[in-house]
């Protein structure tokens, strides 16, 4: 019921970020996804992230495939420009998205139908181009509207609600996106709202293909016993490798850390990443050690979360064309049209 | 002695050469050095799917006429390619000449009694005088060039100038090419009578301002000069040269003098599926973006093209057909994608088709179907083809209006929405059946919609409604009947005679049938001729099939494409559109649709009008 619109009233003590703009202008339509769906926890979690990054809310383009996950789009960010598209085609559209305009923030929502099975070509391409954008994957190993199919990220010997076990190797989209260039890549759980909420802010602030794999049980058709992806198995096996507080470049540090137990990266937009241990040493600049802890953590039956890889200094898309600053969507006939006098020089040239 | 074809800028040259033996530039040579001396000539490559060693043939009308189709027959094989040999020889026209290599002597039965055999030691000359490998190959090449020159009396300072515009700056290549040329032509002087050949190039001026061009370069140009911004493609014959070109415009055309960072972004992409899905992307964003595949590419995109149908958002698609059905004939030519492409998709799709004749209207097609497709807000194709994209086409110059701006269609702007202008993304404010749009990012709080492949009200909301889905798709067909308005109107060639027969063809068929039209008049059947230079029909189109008897339909594939089309889209008897095919790969030529139409014609019991009429 996605025509369904919230009221726009809005309770005057709502308080208003450095845009202008309260939490609730960050909203979309409402959800019609199941009560307790992790997805509607992300989008939640996507909203509080632009607020507190203080995002013009129509600079956001919204893009998805098709599924659960490819619907969230509606339910924030309501003042933007979304556009669900075919399945599994959704970065093809918004890799020309982005060449059309480089001003824009670009959000890509994705199931792991959407990005593991169906599009997982596309998946991949997009992370070797380094596309600017924010990649969200709401991974919950199932296909929802279908009713209860595995999907590609479902692990081996997870058990459907049917009773049937999975006999497929899981596809495991965080190694796959490091693997392909990503420059930012993070593991979170939809039920983990302080994990979650600067993983995406600092995704945002990330100038290259940042990509987010956050499991996010399916209450209807992934959440029972003997199911890898449900609310109580991720919570058992969640593996935190570190705590992220992000922090605008322009934002005074207030926060105090005991020392030793901090690393920090600055972004390339002067943001800073602070990490916070968690136990063991973890460096996420490592791609090397990055991908040999995800696999380690994947054989030993934990999920593992927190920023796992980061390349400060990331190049996109743009940078490898040489395009220009201005968008290329405003050039105009005189940017773009030789004009009659070349013209005549190239039928000279042609004879 | 066998009888001697004797002709002047009128006959066949065929090349049959070795694929990648760097013969491609030498024949290309040999065509423009007759079309510097002012007269046309119509090349074409047959060539295979493989990059070394295969056979490859190189055929040049020399043509006063000007008649750019292809002819048929052969009337001088230059049979460089033993492996084909036997095909070659078979191929010559009774009197016709076959120019070899001589080197080693053939037993007499390799040869025909009734054509003419002129021989030319080009290894043995080469060899004289050449000891590297590369240049004994490439410069054989130019050594044959040479002795053609004297036999077809060539001016061979044509061919000087054309070294040196090819090799301007590079003195040591153009004395080396100037002697290779030369060791041909002494050595023809020294050992033919010079009237052994009874095939001429005279000095003529009948090429005029025309320009000489592939196909793809022009569309490739043409999306320049149309403003495409972003261009996503994946490699496929025969189109990828339309891409290459474009990469090569844009790199001397559009990049920023003061930063020199490019005004274009061309990505490479993955498979079809993701260049077509790029080109979605950047036309909703509010960029000009295009692609170029060819039939196979085709189909891949087909899901994608009913999202961009049905949500509305522009694309411009240059299919360059080849032989199908699946990867077919890849590196021959056929019209055999109309079906696919007009009704591509699931559910009722219709798309807009462009048909263009030759690289001048590959470049105004591509250019105006940019401004179509923004206009429109759908995917416009671009049906070009094998034969008019890989060959050197003789056409009209390029031409642009300096006051010309990018027709940008219906975008509605901040300042209108600010103004409190209503914005329904799908509302038919107009009554043509297009909506407004806006851009991603246009106004805080105004203007912003979800576009979708779901079905969905006036203004872009969701709705599954029986009612809202029905005025949703008449809407669709009132901008398709805009379509059917604004694009390219059908051309007539009316016969300098009444008749009660008509003739309706497009694209590569045309020069073939401005010819044939030619021999059918001198037969005495007079043909009007029609030629669709787009989809949707004109009017006109169905206005033409009622004021004749008989109309034939003339393609190159097999179901007749267009004819089903045309029966799919007017009210009329069937049995009025008689089809004449032509779908081996090979272009359509004058002889066949004469000769075709001229049966069919006799078939019908035609009594000549003015006896009708006496």
């Amino acid at each position: 019921m996605t025509y369904i619109t919230k009221p726009k009233l809005h309770h005057p003590s709502l308080v208003k970020n450095k845009a202008g703009y309260t939490r609730r202008d960050y909203e979309g339509a409402v959800s019609t996804l199941c009560a307790g769906c992790g997805h509607d926890s992300i989008s939640a979690a996507i909203i509080q992230a632009c607020y507190e990054l203080d995002i013009l809310p129509h600079q956001v383009a919204k893009l998805s495939g098709i599924g659960c996950s490819s619907k969230a789009p509606t339910y924030f960010v309501g003042a933007s420009h979304g556009f669900n598209t075919v399945h599994g085609r959704m970065p093809s559209v918004m890799t020309g998205a982005n060449l059309a305009n480089r001003d824009l923030i670009y959000m890509g929502v994705s199931g792991d139908g959407d990005s593991a099975s169906i599009g997982l070509g596309q998946f991949a391409h997009i992370m070797r181009r380094g596309v600017n954008m924010t990649y969200i994957v709401m991974n919950n190993g199932v296909y929802g509207l279908t009713k209860g199919q595995f999907s590609a990220t479902a692990d081996k010997g997870s058990i459907s609600k049917k009773g049937v076990a999975n006999s497929d190797e899981s596809i495991d989209l965080v190694s796959l996106a490091i693997l392909m260039g990503a420059s930012f890549v993070g593991r979170s759980f939809s039920g983990d709202k302080h994990q979650l909420v600067p993983l995406i802010k600092a995704a945002m602030a990330h100038g290259g293909a940042a990509f987010l794999d956050v499991i996010s049980p399916c209450v209807a058709f992934n959440n029972h016993a003997g199911s890898t992806k449900s609310y109580e198995y991720v919570r058992e096996h969640n593996e935190a490798l570190n705590r992220l507080d992000f922090i605008e470049g322009r934002e005074e540090i207030t926060t105090q850390y005991d020392p030793g137990t901090v690393t920090t990266v600055q972004q390339h937009d002067g943001s800073l990443l602070r990490l916070r241990k968690l136990g063991e040493d973890y460096d996420p600049s490592d791609k090397i050690a990055a991908m040999k802890r995800v696999q380690e953590g994947q054989a030993a039956g934990e999920v593992v979360t927190g920023l796992l890889y980061v390349d400060p200094t990331p190049r996109d898309l743009h940078h490898h064309l040489n395009t220009v600053a201005q968008p290329l969507n405003t050039l105009g006939t005189a940017d773009l049209c030789p004009g009659p006098a070349a013209l005549d020089r190239i039928n000279a040239s042609l004879r | 002695m066998p009888q001697a074809l004797a002709a002047v800028n009128d006959f066949v040259v065929k090349f049959a050469n070795v694929n990648g033996s760097g013969s491609a530039s030498a024949n290309e040579l040999f065509a423009r050095s007759i079309l510097r001396m002012g007269v046309p000539v119509s090349p074409r490559n047959i060539f295979p799917s493989n990059i070394q060693g295969l056979p490859t043939w190189y055929e040049v009308r020399v043509t006063e006429r000007g008649w750019l189709g292809r002819r048929g027959g052969v009337d001088l094989m230059v049979a460089m390619n033993p492996q084909t040999w036997a095909q070659d020889v078979k191929e010559i026209e009774p009197g016709g000449y076959l120019f070899y290599d001589s080197t080693k002597p053939m037993p007499a039965s390799m040869f025909r009694d009734d054509i003419n055999i002129i021989g030319v030691p080009l290894t043995a000359i080469t060899n004289a005088t050449y000891t590297d490998a590369r240049q004994r190959q490439l410069f054989k090449n130019i050594i044959y060039v040479g002795a053609l020159s004297v036999l077809l009396n060539i001016d061979d300072n044509e061919i000087k100038r054309l070294f040196g515009e090819q090799f301007k700056g590079k003195e040591k290549l153009l004395d080396s090419n100037v002697k290779a040329l030369n060791l041909g032509r002494d050595w023809v002087k020294q050992h033919i009578d010079p009237d052994s050949v009874k095939l001429e190039v005279r000095k003529s001026d009948n090429v005029g301002d025309r320009i000489f061009v592939e196909g793809n370069n022009a569309a490739a140009l043409g999306a320049v000069y149309g403003g495409a911004t972003v261009c996503a493609w994946y490699p496929i014959t025969p189109s990828s040269s339309l891409a290459e070109a474009f990469q090569a415009h844009c790199k001397r055309l559009r990049h920023d003098k003061e930063t020199g960072k490019a005004r274009y972004a061309i990505v490479q992409a993955e498979d079809e599926l993701a260049s077509i899905g790029m080109v979605i992307g950047a036309a909703w964003n509010g960029a000009r973006a295009f692609t170029s595949t060819s039939g196979p590419g085709i189909s891949l995109m087909t899901e994608f093209i009913g999202l961009a149908s049905f949500a509305e958002v522009p694309a411009v698609i240059v299919n360059v057909q080849r032989g199908g059905p699946s990867t077919g004939m890849p590196t021959r030519t056929q019209q055999s994608d109309l079906l696919s492409c007009a009704y591509a998709s699931n559910g009722d799709t219709k798309h807009v088709l462009l048909f263009p004749e030759d690289p001048k209207e590959c470049f105004d097609f591509t250019a105006d179907a940019l401004d179509l497709a923004d206009r429109l807000q759908t995917p416009v194709f671009v049906m070009t083809d094998l034969d008019i994209g890989m060959n050197h086409r003789l056409c009209a110059p390029f031409q642009w209006d300096e006051s010309r701006q990018l027709d940008r269609g219906k975008v509605m702007t901040a300042e209108e929405l600010e103004a409190g202008r209503n914005f329904g993304r799908y509302l038919d404010v107009d009554g043509d059946g297009i909506p407004f749009r806006t851009y991603p990012g246009t106004h805080p709080t105004k203007g912003s919609y979800f576009t979708r492949g779901t079905t969905k009200d006036e203004y872009a909301r969701y709705s599954e409604e029986g009612p809202v889905y029905v005025r949703n798709m008449e809407r669709l067909q009132k901008k398709f009947d805009t379509a059917r308005r604004i694009a390219p109107q059908p051309l007539r060639y009316p016969s300098p005679k009444p008749t009660r027969y008509g003739v309706i063809y497009f694209g590569s068929t045309s020069p073939a049938m401005a010819e044939a039209l030619d021999h059918l008049e001198e037969g005495g059947n007079h043909v009007n001729a029609l030629r669709v230079r787009a989809f949707p029909f004109a009017q006109s189109v169905e206005d033409f099939i009622h004021e004749h008897d008989k109309v034939f339909v003339v393609e190159q594939n097999r179901d007749g494409q267009l004819r089903s089309m045309i029966m799919n889209e007017f009210t009329l008897d069937a049995r009025k559109l008689v089809p004449v095919l032509h779908y081996d790969g090979t272009p359509i030529t004058a002889r066949f649709i004469a000769a075709d139409i001229a049966k069919k014609l006799g078939q019908l019991k035609v009594v000549p009008f003015e006896k009708a009429a006496s």
